[in-house]
């Protein structure tokens, strides 16, 4: 997986749990380094899909934060308390 | 909102068209979706940048820093979904629909990663080398552990040689590249900028003494729910991170939405139409920087200045002759920067379509044997395709499918790939909300 060389400033909810993040990094950065690599089920399938490109084109990491569903995880910046689910 | 030039990506190629037009005394409104300047390649650099790729950080945090006491109008988090006749552009920023009026328009749109559809490639945790880069660069993430690179390309041995070198650990390397003897017909070209190859062949000399390097295009990704092996001919390694690279492409999700824009086929990818000075064939639109044709950071930042002054040559700040004593040398410069970009190309041509069973389409789920059955039926282009697959028509609007569809059905008719006409995209480009949408009425 991946590990992190910075320190952790706050925490953030993932479905109900609490996980380390840091401040202003992408929500899916936060996700995948506390190994979470599920993000949204797909429309024909639900196949399991995760973050694919980082830059907001594959819409792959797809999320709702805070209540607003739609939400490309690799471009929300994370603030200290978010909540997001899959 | 108005402003004599608004500048769409805050890449190299968008900051130096930025910063040339404020120079030239031009009001700028600058867009990027991200919250900091820099794009991809000069995403978070930092002027105390050291190791593998420090070069490029140290331009990219000079531009920022000019960038930040220019008096350039900086939009982040500023989303562009609509580009409209005038010009006139429709973004989206802190949750409210906002229209500019522009008296010209420079895209800068940048590039998309290839996608490297292989057995398995849509499984939660296989990424891009590039999405890898990204989490680097913005959340300092390290490979750790059972980390797989595939692929092929200079951003590869980049990746891994900034990975290893701030500690990170590679289990391996499948290369998939080909011997293209014909590439080195374009040498004796690219030694006019020798660093690019220098660079490169360092990178991957660090890299082969410390990763065990497999070439081969047999492989498939394999796990239940998301990726736990690599099958690599009848050897299965244990694998969470797949990371898989095939170049980049121009990004023209917005010069394709726009109505009569041309587009030409160039170096395996569909690439804006535009002349010398970024001027495309629609009025008061110009192309700047790797989404106009992938040529690197240099040779974009020297294409964003070249734009500007031709925008401001269109605005009437000056005349021709002007603008050409002032673009000619930066065309000099750009030539040279350009000149490794052709062996490049012909060493990593882009990998062939895979086999039926592989999926193109990740979010309709359309695999390529249903495009080569589509094709079979008598379907003609990738527009078509959707009306028989669906595919291209999920949530990321043909971005990461778009030039798999495109080679895949050129591949399938037997037709060379200038003569299958790229997915149309429509406005607008992005998601947008209905009360976003709503602001623009008040």
């Amino acid at each position: 997986m991946f590990r992190r060389s910075e320190a952790t400033d706050c925490i953030i909810l993932w479905g109900g749990a609490e996980i380390p993040a840091r401040a202003g990094e992408p929500l899916a950065a936060a996700l995948l380094a506390a190994g979470i690599t599920r993000f949204r089920a797909t429309l024909p399938s639900a196949a399991p899909r995760g973050p694919y490109c980082m830059m907001g084109a594959c819409f792959d990491c797809v999320v709702t934060v805070d209540g607003e569903a739609g939400r490309q995880a690799c471009m929300v910046a994370v603030t200290p308390g978010m909540s997001a689910t899959p | 909102m108005k402003a004599d030039v608004l500048v769409l990506g805050a890449g190299p190629a968008g900051i130096s068209a930025a910063l040339e037009a404020r120079a030239q005394g031009l009001s700028v409104l600058l867009l990027d979706e991200n919250s900091r300047p820099g794009g991809q390649v000069h995403r978070g650099a930092k002027a105390s940048a050291a190791g593998p790729g420090a070069e490029q950080a140290h331009a990219g945090a000079a531009l920022a820093a000019r960038l930040a006491t220019s008096g350039v109008d900086c939009r982040f988090g500023a989303v562009l979904w609509a580009i409209e006749p005038g010009p006139t552009a429709f973004f989206s920023e802190a949750g409210m629909a906002r229209k500019a009026e522009a008296g010209q328009i420079i895209l800068a749109s940048g590039t998309i990663e290839r996608a490297v559809p292989i057995p398995g490639w849509t499984l939660p945790g296989v990424m891009g080398v590039g999405a890898a880069q990204i989490l680097l660069k913005s959340a300092g993430l390290l490979p750790e552990g059972r980390v797989w690179l595939a692929g092929q390309g200079p951003l590869l041995w980049l990746y891994a040689a900034q990975a290893l070198a701030r500690g990170g650990a590679i289990a391996g390397i499948i290369d998939m590249s080909t011997h293209q003897p014909r590439a080195f017909g374009h040498l004796p070209m690219a030694l006019l900028a020798p660093g690019y190859l220098a660079r490169g062949l360092s990178w991957m000399r660090m890299v082969r003494a410390r990763v065990p390097v497999i070439r081969t295009r047999r492989f498939s990704a394999q796990g239940d729910g998301r990726l736990e092996k690599l099958v690599i001919g009848n050897q299965t390694h244990a694998a969470d991170i797949l990371l898989l690279h095939d170049g980049v492409v121009p990004n023209t999700q917005v010069t394709r939405a726009i109505q009569g824009f041309s587009h030409r086929f160039r170096a395996g990818a569909w690439e804006p139409e535009a002349d010398e000075y970024g001027r495309s064939n629609i009025a008061g639109i110009l192309v700047a920087g790797d989404g106009g044709g992938v040529f690197g950071a240099e040779a974009a930042a020297l294409s964003g200045r070249i734009a500007a002054l031709q925008a401001a040559h269109a605005l009437g700040r000056f005349g021709a002759e002007q603008r050409n004593a002032l673009a000619g040398p930066l065309m000099m410069q750009r030539a040279r920067q350009r000149a490794p970009r052709r062996f490049l190309d012909a060493l990593f041509p882009p990998l062939p379509p895979p086999s039926d069973d592989v999926m193109l389409c990740r979010c309709e789920e359309v695999s390529a044997g249903r495009v080569r059955q589509a094709v079979g039926l008598g379907c003609q282009g990738t527009n078509q395709l959707k009306a028989f697959t669906r595919a291209g028509m999920g949530p990321c609007q043909g971005r990461v499918c778009g030039p798999l569809l495109h080679a895949a059905v050129a591949q399938a008719r037997g037709a060379a790939p200038e003569d299958v006409a790229p997915l149309r995209t429509r406005f607008p480009t992005k998601p947008l909300t209905l009360g976003e949408l709503a602001a623009l009425a008040e």
